[in-house]
C-alpha cells in the first residue's frame, strides 16, 4: 500500500507512447517487451501509457504492484496534448505533428521510425532533429539500446519556428509595402 | 520524363530575353495565322468545289498539275500548326519568365487567395502561415480540401470565424469553403471547382490535390484568362528531398516561388527560397 501511494502522489513518472493515426505494431510490441519495461522501470519511470492508434497488437496491462511498470493503453483520443503534458518521457512515431507538438511542450522525446512504411521520408526529419540533439531517434529493433544508453540531459530545447519570413517574401513578391 | 522536360526548358529559357515582347506578338500571330488558314481553305473550296472534309483525300500530285491545290493546302495547314505551336511555346516561356520575377507594380488592392489544405500535418503548417498573413491584404480567401478530409476545413473555418469575431465583422463573407476530391480518387469534380482558381494568388503546401489546381491555374496564365501567383511551401518533414508535388512545381516552373524549411534543400534546388522552420 505504502509503495503504491508514493507512486501515485509524488513520484508518478509517465512514459507516453503515441503512434498518431497510424498503425505501428512493431513499436508497441517493442515497448511491451520485457527488457524495455525493465530499463524504463530502472530509469525511474512508474507508468507506461500507450496510444495504439489503428494497431492490432495489444500489450499486456499491468498494475505495477510488484514494483514494475504500470501499463495501460487506449486507441485514440481527440487531443493527446494533455497526455503529452503529463508525461515525463514521450516515445513517438515519426509524424511531424507528434514530433513538434511534443517539442513545443519541451518534453524529452524518443522518435521511432516505422520501417514498414513505403515512402519513408519521415525518417529524414527524425534523423535531422536527432543530429541537432533535440530528440533521440531509433528503430523498433534498437529501441531497448537507445533507451538504455540515452542521457536526457544532453538534449537541447527546440526553439519554435516562425512563419513570418514566408509572409515577408509573399508580400514583397506581390508588391505590398513592408510593415 | 520530368527531367528531360526540365533540361529542354532550361535550354529554351536561355532565349528568354528575346521573348519579352512576345505578348503582343502571340495574339497578333494567332489571329493572322487563323485568318490566313481559313482564307486558304475557303479559296480551295471555291476553286475545286471540294468540301473541306475531302481536301485531305485529294491526290498529292496530279498528272501535269505540278503544284496541286491539296499540296498547297497541306503545306498551309502544316505550317500554320507549326507556327501556332511555336507561338504557344514562346508564350509559355514568357509566362514562366514573368512568374519568376516579383510583380512590377505595387499592390493596389487586396489579393484574392486560394488556400489548398491537406491532411493533418499539412493543415497545421498552413494555419501557422495564415496566422501571420495580413488578413486585409489577402481577401477574399477560398479554401479547398479533399472530400475525405473533414478536419482541415473545420480548422480553417474555426480560424476564419475567430478572425471575424475579433474584428466584429459578419462571418458570412470571411472565407468560403469548398471540397474537392483527392487527386488519387475522382478527377471529374475539378471541372466544377475551376472557377475557384480565378484568384490572384494560390497558396499550397504539399498534398497531391494541389497539382491539378496549379496546373489549371498555369494554363489560365498561358491563355491570358487569369494571372495567379502560385506559392508553394514545402513541408517541414522534407529535409533532404522535395516531395513529388514540390518537385513537379519546381522542375516545371509552375510555382512562382517555392519555399523550403531546411537549408540542405536550398543547396540542392537553387531556385528554392530557404525560410527556416515554420513550426
Amino acid at each position: 500500500m505504502g509503495d503504491r501511494e508514493e507512486k501515485e502522489e509524488g513520484r508518478r513518472r509517465v512514459v507516453f507512447v503515441t503512434v498518431g493515426t497510424t498503425r505501428f505494431d512493431a513499436l508497441v510490441s517493442a515497448v511491451d517487451s520485457e527488457n524495455v519495461r525493465k530499463v524504463l522501470a530502472a530509469k525511474g519511470y512508474t507508468h507506461l501509457l500507450i496510444q495504439l492508434g489503428r494497431g492490432s497488437y495489444l500489450p499486456s496491462k499491468s498494475d505495477g504492484d510488484d514494483g514494475s511498470l504500470a501499463v495501460d493503453y487506449f486507441t485514440f483520443s481527440s487531443s493527446i496534448a494533455d497526455y503529452l503534458r503529463s508525461a515525463s518521457l514521450v516515445i513517438s512515431h515519426a509524424g511531424s505533428g507528434s514530433i513538434f507538438e511534443t517539442l513545443r511542450l519541451c518534453k524529452p522525446l524518443v522518435v521511432v521510425v516505422n520501417e514498414d512504411l513505403m515512402d519513408n521520408h519521415q525518417s529524414e526529419l527524425a534523423e535531422e532533429l536527432a543530429e541537432r540533439k533535440h530528440l533521440y531517434c531509433a528503430r523498433p529493433q534498437n529501441l531497448y539500446q537507445t533507451l538504455a544508453d540515452m542521457d536526457l540531459n544532453t538534449l537541447l530545447p527546440y526553439t519554435p519556428g516562425d512563419a513570418t519570413p514566408v509572409a515577408k517574401h509573399i508580400n514583397r513578391f506581390l508588391g505590398f509595402p513592408d510593415d | 520524363m520530368v527531367f528531360t522536360i526540365e533540361s529542354f526548358m532550361d535550354f529554351l529559357l536561355s532565349f528568354l530575353p528575346a521573348v519579352v515582347i512576345n505578348h503582343v506578338l502571340f495574339m497578333f500571330g494567332l489571329v493572322v495565322t487563323s485568318a490566313f488558314s481559313i482564307c486558304m481553305m475557303k479559296q480551295m473550296q471555291e476553286d475545286v468545289n471540294v468540301p473541306l472534309t475531302e481536301i485531305s483525300n485529294l491526290p498529292l500530285m496530279d498528272k501535269g498539275n505540278g503544284c496541286s491545290f491539296s499540296a498547297v493546302t497541306s503545306t498551309a495547314i502544316i505550317s500554320s500548326v507549326i507556327f501556332v505551336i511555336t507561338l504557344i511555346l514562346v508564350r509559355v516561356l514568357f509566362v514562366i519568365y514573368c512568374s519568376s520575377r516579383p510583380m512590377s507594380r505595387r499592390a493596389q488592392k487586396p489579393v484574392s487567395t486560394l488556400i489548398i489544405l491537406g491532411s493533418g500535418g499539412h493543415t497545421a503548417e498552413m494555419l501557422d502561415l495564415l496566422a501571420v498573413l495580413q488578413k486585409d491584404r489577402f481577401y477574399p480567401r477560398f479554401y479547398i480540401a479533399a472530400a475525405t478530409d473533414n478536419m482541415s476545413l473545420q480548422k480553417a473555418e474555426l480560424l476564419e470565424n475567430s478572425l471575424a469575431a475579433e474584428k466584429g465583422t459578419p462571418i458570412t463573407n470571411a472565407g468560403k469553403f469548398m471540397k474537392i476530391y483527392r487527386s488519387r480518387e475522382v478527377g471529374q469534380s475539378y471541372i466544377t471547382s475551376i472557377w475557384t482558381t480565378l484568384v490572384a494568388m494560390i497558396l499550397c503546401n504539399g498534398p497531391g490535390t494541389c497539382i491539378p489546381i496549379c496546373a489549371i491555374a498555369f494554363v489560365f496564365k498561358v491563355l491570358g484568362i487569369r494571372w495567379s501567383s502560385i506559392f508553394y511551401v514545402e513541408s517541414i518533414a522534407r529535409v533532404r528531398r522535395l516531395s513529388l508535388s514540390g518537385l513537379l512545381l519546381y522542375k516545371l516552373r509552375i510555382a512562382d516561388q517555392l519555399f523550403v524549411q531546411w537549408p540542405r534543400l536550398q543547396q540542392q534546388y537553387p531556385r528554392a527560397i530557404y525560410v527556416g522552420r515554420l513550426m
